[in-house]
């Protein structure tokens, strides 16, 4: 019976945390992230080559 | 024609390295590409100062928008890790990621190969949390500003696949070489002999990205099922699996990356990966 449950439920939790990560996303571009990615994924990241 | 999972797989992992590093013009220039596909993050890792890259750096990106002035933490990038992660699991890694792919090809070096003592896999949680999550949060500058330390201390591909290139082709930045760049290269050596002994040793060991889709592998969409009925407990799947995982015991281990060696093995066909639940069939035979 406990079993049953679990499978029923499973699809739901998985819809639930892809309706908040879409929430996120959508959130974050609101607020201007995307901007910030896109500004250091265009110029040499120094850290990143080990400068920094 | 049916073409092996094997085949298949590898021929998949290279079109995916070659999708995410198609401007391979800019290694001779040392140049990024800066048109509008980097404000789009690569499901898998991929330093955005490589030449060739045409995604930004999910754990690059979401360091860069935590440590900076405006916020401390980021929703975009965790979204869509999150997204990703629950859709696929750690089907990126096996599939998609293009260090994965690094690390695989440096395995086929001859050499004695050897299994990782399971404590070491969860090093990466610890790298997740204090270099991605609280470093470039809680060490920030007199301005706010923190610096990705992943990136910084760690990561082994952008000192390959960024570093190395953009050094080779800039003598200003060749003249700031210091103790940094000593510290990254010892790493990166590190890891590259740990590849040729372990199978995807980064993976396994340091990659915070593996931590997060690893966590995500237990409620993903694409799972792996044993139909129990149908196994033999012949142990083909455990001494196949490269990741050291016992699908039968534990199929969707954090450290499974749906590469599909077990399902190809198995003489019965109890395994089976996918989107789709064989439960309710099980079910079904069981009662009948």
């Amino acid at each position: 019976m406990k079993k049953n449950k679990k499978t029923i439920h499973r699809p739901f939790f998985q819809m639930g945390i892809l309706a908040v990560a879409v929430a996120m996303i959508a959130y974050g571009t609101l607020r201007g992230e995307v901007m910030t990615v896109f500004h250091k994924a265009t110029n040499i990241c120094l850290e990143c080559i080990g400068l920094g | 024609m049916k073409i092996a999972n094997k085949l298949k797989r590898k021929l998949i992992q290279i079109a995916a390295f070659g999708f995410t590093n198609s401007h391979i013009g800019n290694f001779m220039e040392g140049k990024l590409y800066i048109g509008k596909w980097k404000q789009f993050c690569n499901p898998g890792l991929n330093c955005y100062s490589c030449p060739a890259a045409s995604f930004a750096c999910p754990i690059g990106a979401m360091q860069a928008v935590a440590g900076s002035m405006n916020y401390s933490f980021s929703f975009y990038v965790t979204g869509f890790l999150l997204a990703i992660g629950v859709l696929l699991g750690r089907f990126i890694c096996g599939w998609i990621c293009p260090f994965g792919l690094i690390q695989e090809f440096i395995h086929k070096i001859p050499s004695k190969k050897l299994r990782l003592p399971k404590p070491f896999t969860y090093v990466k949680y610890a790298v997740l949390l204090i270099f991605v999550i609280i470093l470039p949060v809680a060490a920030t500058n007199y301005m706010g500003i923190g610096k990705p330390a992943f990136c910084q201390f760690i990561c082994p591909s952008g000192t390959l696949v960024g570093g190395i290139p953009m050094l080779s082709t800039h003598k200003e930045l060749r003249d700031t070489i210091g103790l940094l760049f000593s510290v990254k290269m010892t790493i990166l050596l590190g890891t590259v002999i740990g590849c040729v002994f372990i199978y995807r040793f980064f993976c396994k060991t340091l990659c915070p990205l593996g931590a997060i889709y690893g966590l995500l592998n237990k409620v993903s969409f694409y799972h792996l099922e044993v139909d129990k009925l149908k196994c033999v407990k012949c142990g083909k799947c455990v001494t196949t699996c490269k990741m050291d995982v016992d699908p039968v015991k534990n199929p969707n281990s954090a450290e499974c990356i749906r590469c599909g060696a077990c399902q190809a093995v198995c003489p019965t066909k109890a395994i089976s990966i996918g989107f789709t639940s064989n439960k309710i069939s099980i079910r079904k035979e069981i009662e009948q």
